[in-house]
């Protein structure tokens, strides 16, 4: 955690700092463009700075913004915002091993800030987990450098958007950009030809589903893409490839 | 703008749980614990499904049908976005470049 004297102070923080800072205008772009996608959407500015820090989960807020407006059943939303957050079970089963020394309460914190761009540049510069108690150190203190900058630019660029939304008439459309960024997170998951075709399924069938009572249309998409991916799997297992 | 709702409020803290669960999901208990197979391969096309299907109504439809006209600034700015993932994978230039196809048809030409 960055609060931490023994991490903020330790050679390892700056450095991630330091490495982090380039990514930090792409992070704040996209958490001034959810700011203002939020409370165009319709969220009170309460609402929308309350989501801002405590969910701290771009894609995930995004995501669940149409339902909320759209008034969904709150399991559909919560399911929504688990199913766009899967990405990051994957990403805790890696870390399991750098984290498992410390007690509970400190490995909760240091799961819950470390986002996409942390966990990448973190796995990158850190491959194996370390087995001295300086090398954890080291670990912890990087970690929390990295994510002090994508937490700090993500937080300030979002609270900038959301007071700003409510200047920009709703008739410009702003709100698209939320959109676009789910659609440039979508691309860059469907990283297989299996999960393209799941993304193509799933798409299809929000659209032909669309007239379904409490969004159930989502539950549908994933459902369906899901099973036919899953069963195409085994006849062409060349189709779930990453390219290198 | 609407008011604030205690049951939005209720939304909100209950994704910054599924937040934090997702996150830590592997290292929130001590004992050591893996998915069943079934679970792990599903995890593989999930996230890709959840987001299209939230994203697809959101392009191709308006107040429940299907867009009845192609002169929609959607139709177009959501595909160039989608490309200029693919061509320099930038999620930043997703937005920037299909905010840039997608205002001035919105605006200029009123789709």
């Amino acid at each position: 955690m960055f609060f931490r004297r023994e991490n903020y102070t330790h050679p390892a923080f700056k450095e991630a700092a330091l490495a982090m800072l380039p990514l930090a205008t792409g992070i704040s772009a996209w958490g001034l463009m959810t700011g203002v996608a939020m409370v165009k959407s319709g969220m009170s500015v309460v609402e929308a700075l309350a989501m801002t820090f405590l969910v701290y989960a771009g894609s995930s807020q995004l995501a669940s913004i149409p339902l909320i407006v759209a008034g969904a059943p709150i399991w559909v939303i919560w399911a929504t915002g688990f199913c766009v957050n899967l990405r990051f079970v994957v990403f805790s089963l890696h870390l399991r091993p750098y984290l498992m020394h410390m007690p509970r309460w400190r490995r909760l914190v240091n799961g819950y800030l470390t986002a996409d761009m942390s966990y990448a540049m973190f796995t990158r510069r850190f491959p194996t987990p370390g087995t001295t108690p300086e090398r954890k150190r080291e670990e912890e203190a990087f970690l929390s450098g990295n994510y002090f900058v994508t937490w700090t630019s993500w937080m300030t660029a979002s609270v900038i958007g959301i007071v700003l939304g409510n200047l920009v008439p709703t008739s410009w459309g702003l709100g698209f950009a939320g959109v676009l960024c789910l659609v440039g997170i979508l691309a860059s998951l469907a990283n297989t030809p299996l999960r393209k075709l799941a993304a193509v399924i799933a798409g299809a069938a929000a659209v032909a589903a669309y007239a379904l009572p409490l969004k159930l249309n989502i539950v549908v998409a994933i459902t369906v893409a899901v099973a036919v991916s899953f069963w195409l799997e085994r006849r062409a297992p060349a189709a779930t490839q990453e390219p290198a | 703008m609407r008011g604030t709702d205690f049951w939005t409020l209720a939304v909100i803290v209950g994704l910054a749980g599924v937040s934090v669960l997702t996150r830590c999901f592997f290292f929130i208990l001590d004992r050591p614990w893996t998915l069943p197979a079934w679970a792990d391969r599903a995890l593989q096309y999930a996230p890709v499904a959840a987001l299209a299907g939230v994203v697809a109504p959101e392009v191709v439809m308006s107040a429940g049908q299907l867009v009845p006209t192609w002169q929609d600034a959607r139709l177009f700015a959501a595909p160039v976005g989608a490309l200029l993932f693919y061509w320099r994978r930038s999620v930043l230039l997703t937005i920037a470049g299909g905010m840039a196809v997608y205002l001035p048809l919105h605006l200029g030409l009123g789709w």
